[in-house]
Order: C-alpha cells, then structure tokens, then sequence
C-alpha cells in the first residue's frame, strides 16, 4: 500500500489514459544513452540479419532504403518514466526484412553500431509491431536519436528500440542484452510496468 | 560488497525524511533514513514515488548523491519550474515525512573504488550528483585514484556543493576540480563565460593516452557535446560513459 506525500496533490495531465502506469507526459524528446553517439556514415552502413542456422541476410543502405517503407504514428514509453505521444516516424516494417528468411527461432539479439545490446522474442518483432526507423518528424532520423536508423518497437520500453541499430541475430535461446543485464527487465511491457528485474 | 547485492529484485521502500539542506536557491539535499536500504554504488539512483490523498502517483528518477554506506540516501534535487516532483521535494517536503522510494538501480554508470585507474568526471549543472557521490565515495574509501572533475554551472551562484568540493580538493592530492560558467564568471575567472571547450577539457582534464575512465552526466546539449569532443580528442568510446536528462528529464 503506497505511503501518502502529506502535501502532494500532483498535476493531472491530459491523455492520462494513454500514459502506461508509473509514467508522465513529455512535449519534447529526451536523449538517453548509455555512451557517446556513434556518427555511421550511411555510404558504410551495413545490416545484418542471422538465423539461428548461421545463415546471414544483410542489406547496404541502398537495398534498405529500397525496401517498402510505412509512415508510422506510435506513441513511446521510456522506462525513466517519460512517454511521448503521438509520434511520427518512416521505416520499413520487419514483416518486410524478414519476408524471405526461413526460421523457427525464438528470440531475437539485436545490436548496435558502438556496441549496445538488447533482446527480446521473435514474436515481438513480427506482425506489424516493429520497424527499422530512418525518418523521424519528417527528416532525416538525427544521430543523438539512433540515426541513420534505429529499431522502433513501441509496444515495450524504449531501450529495446536500439539506436544506430547494426545487426539482428535470431536465436532459438534467449540472451540478455546490454541493460536486461544491468537490473533492468527482460521483457520491458509498459503496460504492466517491467522497468526492473522482478518486475 | 557483492554486485548480486545491489542489482535483486527492486521492492518499495518507505524512507523517512532525517534532515533536508538548502545547496542553492532551487536545489536542495534530502537526507533519507531508508532502514531496509541494500547499499548502492556511486553514480546509482532511485525511482521516487508521491502519492496524493486521492491515490493518484507520480513517479521520478534521482541520483544517489551521498557515498555508499550504512542506511542513509542522500537526494539533491534540481526545482524545474515546470516540475510535478521536484517543487515538491525541494519546497514541500519536511523532516519526517515518509518518501517512498526503490533502487539502487542503474549498473553501468558507476565508479568501482577498487579501480585505481584515472578517472575524469565531466558534470553539467544537477548532473554533477551522481559524480558527487563518486567523489565522496573516493573519500570514504581513502581511495587514490586520480580524480579531475570539470562542472559546468550556470553561475557560481547555482553551483552545487561548492565548499565541499574545496574542502576536499584541498584535504590532500589527487581530485582537481575545475569550475566552467556558462552565463556569468566571478570576477577575474581565468576562463570566460560559455561551455565547456576542447581546450579547457584537454587542460582540465587527462590525455587519451592515460585511458582515463571518463563519466560525463547533464543536460543532453552538455553530454552530447562534452563527449563528442573527447571522442575527438582521442579517448575511446569504450571509456566514455554517459548519463543523460532532456529538459522535462526529471533528474
């Protein structure tokens, strides 16, 4: 039972029924990364997608951004509390990259160009709840953001969208990532508010 | 103490307010008394939660200022002038008052006292905090670890813990603090007024070659630059751990 603030009374904000528990609504767009922001010049970019069978798909920008690509409007939960609605992004959907690879893996590792890592069930990626993002607002996606492109998957916590995303590799076995490590939760659904291990 | 210690499941905890200290004219220190508190390492923080007579809550992150030790947390918090949580804690809140609070979280912007190693700390206003309890934490441990911090406040006037970091710069060698002021200097300060600069970082802080385990926490604009230009200078990304807030952060 939580303890009453004496004095507290809070500021009720607009569209609280959108914001998942335990979070508060922000206009602007905060930055939260756990190193320096790695600028990948799009002329070297490379992603990879590996199966659990080792069999290794990978596209340079050229053939990425060749892909069919969706305007995506989704809101975002980060789990230092802050949500932002209504956002618009353009990327291509993981329905699309992973059309053509044959796989029963379970679980996806997803990596970053300057070393992060995050992880989260195949499941997760599929059925038109995940895109590799490379517009934001209009424009080009900002490095400080995870440009030239970053996952975006908006049903969990924003750590499991990987800026300057590099590599995807599926797995029939679950693998932590760089913060699911580090005391944060494996799932990260904020709707039932997994910030933390034991969540 | 074990990291498995500090990194179990996180459950709330009802601290209660032992003492609160002004540091500026918007920040204050809340010394919490926490009896079931775990331990932490500095550069760890906590998630703090209000509740309203209605039950109606409101949750925020806040670094850990005070070294690790005993059950005692120590908070400074930074009042936004648009903030839900912060005007309450740093005006409202009184010795007494329950706080509820759960943590340490966060396992990777920390400073290890068993590292001898060189150690830059790179600070923008509030994000000085968790960079304080890394050089309390140095203190306490009677570490020699070669510290240099580099604080960029507005104002000596908004500077956080101005007179304990002196007293500890000058209590023996190995922590050099230097102050930058983004809007206005004290009189016949040998830098102007304006951000952080290769050159000031290059001079107050360590050359790439000594691979200093560099922790640079602020404002996005301050991190973002800050570790751009040390990257620049040669020091590796690997080294460079970053802690950042936007305006509306909450930290």
């Amino acid at each position: 039972m939580a303890a009453v603030s004496p004095g507290f009374f809070g500021r009720r904000r607009a569209a609280s029924e959108k914001l998942p528990p335990g979070q508060y609504l922000v206009t602007d767009f905060p930055v939260l990364s756990a190193g320096p922001t790695p600028r990948v010049d799009t002329g070297k970019w490379q992603f990879s997608l590996t199966t659990e069978t080792g069999e290794a798909h990978r596209w340079d920008w050229a053939a990425f951004r060749a892909l069919p690509a969706d305007d995506i409007t989704v809101d975002l939960h980060c789990v230092t509390k802050w949500s932002k609605l209504g956002t618009g992004w353009r990327g291509v959907s993981l329905d699309t990259l992973l059309a053509d690879v044959a796989t029963s893996a379970g679980y996806a590792l997803v990596g970053s160009y300057g070393g992060y890592t995050t992880n989260l069930p195949l499941a997760d990626l599929l059925d038109g709840k995940a895109w590799i993002a490379f517009g934001y607002d209009g424009d080009d996606l900002a490095p400080e953001h995870g440009g030239p492109a970053r996952l975006l998957v908006p049903h969990l916590y924003l750590w499991k969208s990987a800026k300057w995303l590099q590599s995807i590799r599926l797995s029939d076995s679950d693998e932590p990532g760089f913060w699911e490590t580090l005391g944060y939760h494996n799932y990260g659904d904020p709707w039932r508010e997994q910030r933390y291990w034991g969540d | 103490m074990a990291r498995a210690a500090v990194l179990g499941r996180l459950t709330w905890q009802v601290g209660t307010v032992a003492a609160v200290r002004d540091e500026t004219p918007t920040a204050r220190t809340i010394s919490l008394d926490v009896p079931q508190w775990p331990g932490h390492l500095a550069g760890q923080h906590v998630d703090v939660r209000l509740t309203a007579p209605d039950g109606y809550s409101a949750q925020r992150s806040y670094s850990i200022a005070s070294a690790p030790g005993g059950t005692r947390v120590e908070l400074t918090v930074q009042r936004l002038a648009d903030g839900e949580v912060s005007p309450y804690l740093a005006q409202v809140l009184s010795v007494g008052d329950p706080v509820e609070l759960r943590g340490p979280i966060g396992g990777w912007f920390v400073w290890d006292p068993d590292d001898t190693g060189p150690v830059l700390l790179a600070g923008g206003g509030s994000g000085v905090v968790p960079l304080m309890a890394m050089v309390r934490t140095r203190a306490a441990t009677g570490s020699r670890a070669p510290f240099r911090l580099v604080y960029s406040a507005r104002s000596d006037q908004t500077a956080l813990y101005t007179s304990e970091l002196a007293g500890l710069e000058h209590a023996g060698p190995g922590l050099e603090v230097t102050h930058v002021y983004t809007r206005t200097t004290p009189a016949g300060w040998p830098w102007p007024a304006g951000r952080a600069t290769s050159d000031l970082l290059a001079a107050a802080g360590w050359p790439p070659e000594k691979m200093p385990s560099v922790f640079v926490c602020g404002p996005t604009g301050f991190v973002e630059t800050v570790a751009d230009l040390l990257v620049g200078a040669g020091h590796q990304p690997g080294k460079i751990k970053t802690e950042r807030f936007g305006p509306s952060g909450g930290q």
